[in-house]
């Protein structure tokens, strides 16, 4: 039977810009872009060069560690530009649109008359097997492997994240399909993760072949890691798949229709957002036409993503390849004077040390400012507020700062990724970057494993 | 604020690398960002960070520490007129106490910043805050008349020895501030304990009344003159002879509560040292063989610097044990100790101080087995798993 699972360690941000519950097909954007930096561990290596034609679903280059991942391009039309950054990393591969989308065609099967096999190859060669990705490391899934579930987190906790049940709502029979494909992928369970403090899509509600689960609590509730951290715990040499919801949804489209159709609902938010609503759009998509004239004037900071996990774009940057959301906040850059002694009426805190608890359910606007200087760990039990896992995050942080991969074994490094401690690096007294360590453990433990 | 911030951007140049006051970069910066919070911006990870920095949970501590300062400088100069037999106003009593403690800190903060700007210097870190908190706990922690030159040899000792030869903030194993004392206790015990150092101008012994004897509550029940103790209302506000801080349950209590509301102190091991010298006490009370193990077990906490100890010391988040369950072993064992040390051990008639840098001592050990068992934890999951796939 379905449970509830009650989460009590977290927090919520209060900020402004919530999405309204306003569905726009957005105009087809100008340009479209790939970006291999979305995808941690791999390396890229182009298949096309600037000035080639691809269609919807045409490779635009695959991963040399392992060749038959390939990555597809959203759109047909012609590239534009191949960006690289520091040492002739690819950043990005930029597509010109066509107006009218021409799709490479796949074939259109049935999930359940096909084997195993089968189904792994379409996922590969359409190029939509990244959408899957893996516990541990947090990584692409390697086709090899046979996870012992899948998890899917159909709801997102995160500050102004996009509601997983309003976007889904009338892609009922897409949703069971891409099910059935993934039902072939592993022996084990299919976890649904569902919130279980409202009503959930239908498409959830009619979900067959998939355990529900329920969950109420505060942010990291919605995030995969401790959702897989409550239910079916990840030891060494244990592999679990994950996915989202509208991943699962354009997988389904891939076995009915035949095409790479990337199509997502996604949620434009941020106090520096004029009107904050939700836009359907093709991934990939450059975010210079989803926001014209929706952005107010400043110095801004365009996210593709959330306020704690996303990625910083400029203004003409595009959407990333697992990202539901663009946030627009304002830029810091500005000293305070006495910022520390002042009563802080109007400070956001985790903590009760400004008055801003004199008024509760407040929402904030919040700028980038880092509201402090880098120093040695020296408060504790912060991040154990934050932090819903049965894992110590200061232990875990200090052996992997020492490199000490045992240490980050036993202490539970195959459990986490990076956004799960998101909150523990916002609240930091500390100004820890405590993300890119976990970053750092991971990749060092991946090395070591392979 | 504009023109110090224009004046500040227009120095800055000549702090940084190459300029010509390269040797003072930590110093500069300290006061900079002392005076404007840095204008740095989020590069990775999260955009948006807390508001709570370092200098605001300092400032914090300090704050809570403003009570016991308050009633302690009016406390010494009421022991003062006490003991030469005057009556004085409200007024006159406090203004006695701030000259004679004022500056006791003034050395203390003076000693100490200026060896942890220099070793920030030495090392090219910035200035850290801790020393905001040490500076003006080392004060309270000591009796009135102790003179300056020593503060400022124990400050010196606390700070180079009890923190920067471990690396400096964050690093320590031992709580400075109470690594000055001990220093003290141990350097210059003449100073640090018998009947006259609590009370200023008794050191001197000029115009002291015959009745007045200066004695520190623990100091009368370790003699055995428990009918001597002051009465259960003067235990709790503090109206008794002590180091300058610690004498008021109440003015502590105060800051306790500023401490927990904010955040920023460790509730569980305030619990538990209170909860520890209870029991202790407890144990103490049913095998009472003498007088001062009659002493019912709540006076305890309200002599000699138990509860300063717990509210301030114990809680110091760097010396103390780090995970939630050893916080809880850790301060049991702090009030276990310290009562223990108290009345059984007639060397010493305060053992907060002891207890605390013992469990300092400790704190890691203990922080050990707790991870140990969560390791376990995860261990043991794994080999469940194998058993149900059997």
């Amino acid at each position: 039977m379905s449970q509830v699972i009650k989460i009590k360690k977290g927090l919520n941000i209060n900020l402004l810009g919530e999405a309204e519950k306003i569905i726009k097909k957005a105009d087809q954007a100008e340009y479209y872009a790939v970006k291999p930096t979305d995808f941690k561990g791999i390396r890229p290596k182009l298949v096309v060069k600037v000035g080639d034609k691809v269609k919807a679903g045409s490779p635009l280059f695959f991963d040399k560690l392992q060749p038959e991942i390939l990555f597809v391009s959203p759109v047909s039309g012609e590239i534009t530009a191949i960006n690289r950054g520091e040492r002739r990393v690819i950043q990005e591969v930029i597509i010109h649109s066509d107006e009218k989308i021409d799709y490479h065609e796949f074939k259109v099967s049935d999930p359940k008359t096909l084997t195993r096999d089968e189904i792994i190859l379409i996922l590969l060669e359409s190029g939509m097997w990244p959408l899957l990705r893996q516990r541990p490391y947090s990584v692409i899934a390697n086709p090899k492997d046979t996870p012992k579930s899948i998890f899917i987190s159909a709801f997102d906790t995160a500050p102004l994240a996009p509601d997983m049940d309003f976007v889904v709502s009338d892609d009922t029979a897409m949703f069971q399909k891409g099910i059935d494909v993934l039902s072939k992928l592993t022996t084990g369970t299919i976890h649904l993760n569902l919130n279980a403090d409202y009503p959930v899509a239908e498409a959830y509600n009619q979900a067959k072949g998939v355990l529900k689960n329920y969950f109420t609590g505060p942010h990291p509730t919605g995030n995969v890691g401790v959702q897989i951290n409550k239910i079916d715990p990840i030891n060494k040499g244990d592999i679990i798949w994950y996915t989202y919801p509208q991943e699962v949804i354009a997988i389904g489209r891939l076995f009915e229709k035949g095409i790479y159709d990337v199509t997502k609902t996604v949620a434009i938010t941020g106090s520096e957002i004029i009107h904050p609503k939700y836009l359907k759009i093709i991934n990939g998509a450059s975010i210079k036409s989803l926001l014209k004239e929706n952005v107010k004037s400043g110095n801004n900071r365009f996210i593709s993503g959330n306020v704690l996990t996303g990625t910083k774009i400029s203004n003409e940057g595009f959407i990333s390849f697992y990202d539901n959301q663009i946030t627009v906040i304002p830029e810091g850059k500005y000293f305070e004077f006495f910022g520390w002694a002042l009563p802080g009426i109007q400070k956001y805190s985790a903590s009760r040390t400004f008055l801003s608890w004199l008024m509760p359910g407040k929402k904030y606007t919040l700028d980038t400012n880092l509201h402090g200087g880098h120093r040695a760990f020296v408060m504790t039990n912060e991040y154990d507020k934050v932090f819903p896992m049965d894992i110590y995050p200061v232990h875990l942080i200090k052996a992997i700062l020492a490199e000490d991969i045992e240490l980050m074994e036993k202490l539970g490094i195959y459990e986490v990724d990076e956004e799960d401690f998101a909150l523990c690096e916002f609240v930091c007294t500390s100004k820890i970057d405590v993300q890119s360590i976990i970053r750092k453990g991971l990749d060092l433990t991946r090395v070591e494993m392979s | 604020m504009k023109s110090l911030r224009g004046y500040l951007d227009k120095i800055k140049p000549k702090f940084e690398k190459g300029g010509k006051f390269e040797k003072f970069h930590s110093t500069f910066e300290a006061f900079e960002s002392f005076m404007f919070v840095p204008d740095t911006v989020t590069t990775k990870g999260t955009h948006i960070r807390d508001a709570n920095d370092m200098k605001r949970t300092m400032t914090v501590v300090v704050l809570a520490l403003v009570p016991a300062l308050l009633f302690g400088m009016w406390n010494v100069g009421y022991q003062h007129f006490l003991s030469i037999g005057q009556e004085s106003s409200l007024w006159q009593t406090f203004f006695t106490g701030f000259i004679s403690v004022l500056p006791i800190i003034v050395v203390s903060y003076v000693v100490g910043l200026g060896i942890e700007f220099a070793f920030a210097q030495y090392r090219g870190h910035e200035v850290n805050e801790g020393f905001l908190v040490t500076g003006m706990l080392i004060p309270l922690v000591l009796p009135v008349d102790v003179p300056l030159w020593m503060v400022a040899l124990a400050t010196a000792f606390a700070v180079i020895i009890g923190k920067e030869v471990f690396g400096g903030t964050g690093m320590n194993i031992f709580n400075p501030a109470l690594t000055a004392r001990a220093f003290l206790f141990f350097a210059y015990p003449s100073y640090m304990s018998g009947n006259e150092v609590w009370t200023h101008g008794m050191m001197k012994g000029e115009g002291i009344i015959d009745s007045f004897t200066g004695a520190t509550p623990l100091a009368e029940a370790a003699a055995g003159n428990i009918n001597n103790l002051p009465s259960v209302s003067d235990m709790f506000f503090g109206f008794m002879p002590g180091s300058i801080g610690e004498t008021s349950t109440l003015a502590i209590l105060i800051g306790a509560a500023i401490l927990l509301f904010t955040g920023v102190g460790s509730a569980r091991i305030m619990i538990s040292t209170v909860v520890g010298g209870l029991v202790m006490g407890l144990i103490l009370n049913i095998f009472a063989v003498n007088p001062y193990m009659e002493v019912p077990a709540y006076q305890h906490l309200m002599l000699g610097g138990f509860a300063f100890g717990a509210v301030f010391m114990a809680t110091d988040p760097v010396s103390a044990a780090q995970t939630a369950n050893g916080k809880i072993i850790y301060g049991f064992l702090i009030g276990f100790l310290a009562i223990l040390i108290r009345v059984l051990n007639p060397a010493y008639p305060e053992g907060m101080m002891l207890a605390i840098l013992l469990m300092n001592v400790f704190a890691p050990l203990i922080d050990h087995y707790v991870i140990e068992s969560n390791i376990n934890k995860r261990l043991k999951r794994v080999k469940v798993q194998v058993k149900v796939q059997e």
